[in-house]
């Protein structure tokens, strides 16, 4: 690289370093707020959202926005069912429920899988993580009809065991590359030594392997468990009246009651919060999770 | 080092090698146990997916209308002509084709441009992190809702709300007051999904530059090199693997969007794209041959980019196999 496009300052002593100083500090304080100038930006539909949901129905809908508006829960009363009729209760349960059975199966089916992979032992195993990548990559409408015929023949049509399954299938492919890539970060050498010591296969999975990939255990069950409570297209054809999950209860909240966008709001924020709180939680394992592992 | 033995450590367990069985059944009862533990996850994967897809391919040559359930039979190639003489239908790909590129580029870049800036120390860095990934950890249905209700809405809407306020600042009462859904519809859904796939660009982008080696760049800088020049020989390199990985994997996921333009637009004013298409002709239209078609456009549109999507990935683990 060319030494000579520099600024001609840097090699002046003393006096020539005050300003250089100086002027670094500034421009690294400019971005600085650059950088919070965008995140608030970023933040502030979310923002509204939650303002809006704690705001009379009156005060949500106006024009121009009234911010500084008095603040009441009667959205979040609304939405949790006194005089709606309809109770959130059911489909939230069916969304826990789909979400937390169908993330243990994945652990239960992706943990021996991933193990099997990460000591790279089956020929071709690379072929064999190609294979459960590729089936993330097939869009889930590919497998929707069959899927609906078959479940409509055997009477599984608006079962919630049906949605576990396929969120089971969804999430599976990724599990078993971020195990993977947590169970190679299992150093052979400790292994190797603990084994040298006399300590059996038990011993070894309980005392070293699994301390180790605790935390990525935890951020695939956080993934999957993510993903499950996001679906919105298999629910919404495979499910109807008592299967319906929580994305699904709150487009149908919108239609069949007309619009209260303070209601609306107040739905929307206590459905994202179980994955809010999950995200904030593990951004880093989320990053490595949605990567598949790829990045560390 | 040599790696192959310590594998061999590791998945034999002690009490096999302190047997005195002989040397082939042993490797030959190993190489089972080795693969057993993939078995239940491949077998699992196999039925739940591939078998439906090979419905999915089956029917989609199939004349077979959920309506009209005595006319069904095979039609060879009909419905996939359907697909593209159909204005309606092909308008379906073509968006597909333009929101994903569209979202994609867009978030990629101001992803880039966030996680620039994120990489830097700040005070409250941790805190600025946290809002900005926020778009990408509310449930999608519920931004869908959000940009719907909240901020594009003519009359009650934030966006519009705030162009009145704005105006009125200014003494005027005539503020503009479009109907963003109606009037660009496409930049509506574009605007939404690129505001909840930003984040996500980010994050990998940053993962990218913190796994920088701090060296070669302090090296760099002693040298005399200036910013710009670091940036463009030593940090844009280095993310190029990332900005394609990032690229690849927001492709493969917003290709398959069906949130966003089923709550924003319900697939009106041109904004359906395949997904939606497949979930109307098959769940409005019962039309099961057609949507079978479209599902398998898909998946032909997916294959082409989940083959880059594994090359990009396959050279990340190469590298960590070595």
């Amino acid at each position: 690289m060319a030494a000579t496009t520099l600024d001609a300052t840097p090699v002046t002593p003393v006096a020539g370093i005050a300003p250089r100083e100086r002027r670094e500090r500034r421009s690294r304080r400019l971005l600085g707020a650059g950088a919070w100038l965008c995140g608030i930006i970023f933040f502030l539909p979310f923002a509204w959202m939650v303002l809006t949901s704690f705001h009379s129905e009156q005060d949500a809908g106006t024009n121009p926005p009234k911010i500084d508006a008095p603040l009441t829960l009667h959205g979040y009363r609304e939405f949790f069912g006194s005089g709606t009729g309809v109770s959130p209760w059911p489909p939230l349960i069916n969304s826990l429920t789909a979400s937390i059975v169908s993330t243990l199966l994945v652990l239960l089916l992706a943990t021996p899988a991933a193990y099997a992979l990460s000591i790279k032992p089956v020929r071709k195993w690379s072929d064999a993580m190609f294979f459960f990548l590729s089936t993330k990559m097939l869009p889930v409408v590919a497998g929707l009809l069959p899927v609906y015929l078959i479940a409509k023949n055997i009477g599984m049509l608006d079962n919630i065991w049906l949605l576990v399954i396929l969120y089971t299938s969804m999430n599976l492919p990724i599990a078993v590359w971020m195990m993977r890539s947590f169970l190679s970060d299992v150093p052979g050498a400790i292994i190797e030594a603990a084994s040298i010591d006399g300590a059996g296969l038990p011993t070894i999975l309980a005392r070293i392997v699994a301390p180790i990939v605790a935390p990525g255990i935890a951020a695939t069950a956080l993934i999957s468990f993510i993903f499950s409570w996001n679906e919105l297209l298999f629910a919404r054809v495979l499910t109807g009246v008592t299967a319906n999950t929580a994305p699904v209860f709150l487009t149908s909240f919108v239609t069949s009651q007309g619009l209260f966008l303070a209601k609306v709001c107040a739905a929307a924020v206590c459905i994202s919060l179980p994955v809010l709180a999950a995200g904030f939680a593990a951004q880093d394992k989320l990053v490595q999770g949605l990567s598949l592992g790829a990045v560390k | 080092m040599s790696t192959p033995s310590i594998i061999g450590q590791r998945h034999a367990p002690p009490a096999v090698s302190g047997s005195a069985a002989s040397r082939a059944p042993r490797r030959q009862r190993g190489a089972w146990a080795r693969r057993a533990p993939l078995l239940p996850a491949l077998v699992f994967m196999i039925v739940v997916t591939q078998l439906p897809f090979v419905g999915t391919l089956v029917i989609s040559f199939m004349r077979w209308n959920a309506l009209d359930p005595s006319d069904k039979g095979f039609t060879g190639f009909d419905n996939y002509k359907e697909e593209f003489t159909d204005p309606q239908l092909r308008s379906a790909l073509t968006t597909t084709v333009v929101l994903t590129v569209t979202v994609v580029l867009v978030s990629l870049v101001l992803g880039l441009g966030l996680a620039l800036l994120m990489d830097r120390k700040f005070p409250g860095r941790g805190a600025v992190r946290t809002l900005l990934i926020t778009p990408f950890l509310v449930v999608p249905v519920a931004s869908a809702l959000l940009w719907k209700h909240a901020l594009y809405n003519a009359t009650y809407g934030f966006i519009n709300g705030s162009l009145t306020w704005i105006w009125s600042v200014f003494g005027s009462d005539n503020a503009p007051q479009p109907d963003w859904l109606s009037t660009s519809p496409k930049l509506a859904v574009e605007a939404s999904l690129i505001w909840q796939w930003t984040p996500f660009m980010m994050l990998i982008l940053l993962a990218g530059l913190q796994s920088r080696p701090t060296d070669v760049v302090e090296a760099a800088r002693v040298d005399g090199a200036g910013n710009w020049d670091i940036f463009r020989y030593l940090t844009f390199p280095h993310l190029r693997r990332y900005l394609e990985l990032a690229a690849l994997l927001g492709t493969v996921y917003v290709v398959q969007n069906f949130d966003a333009v089923f709550t924003l637009t319900s697939g009106g004013l041109g904004t359906a794209n395949l997904p939606y298409a497949v979930y109307s002709t098959f769940y409005e239209a019962h039309d099961y041959g057609q949507a079978s078609a479209e599902g398998v456009i898909v998946v032909i549109l997916s294959i082409i980019v989940a083959t880059f999507a594994l090359r990009s990935v396959s050279s990340l683990l190469r590298e960590e196999t070595h």
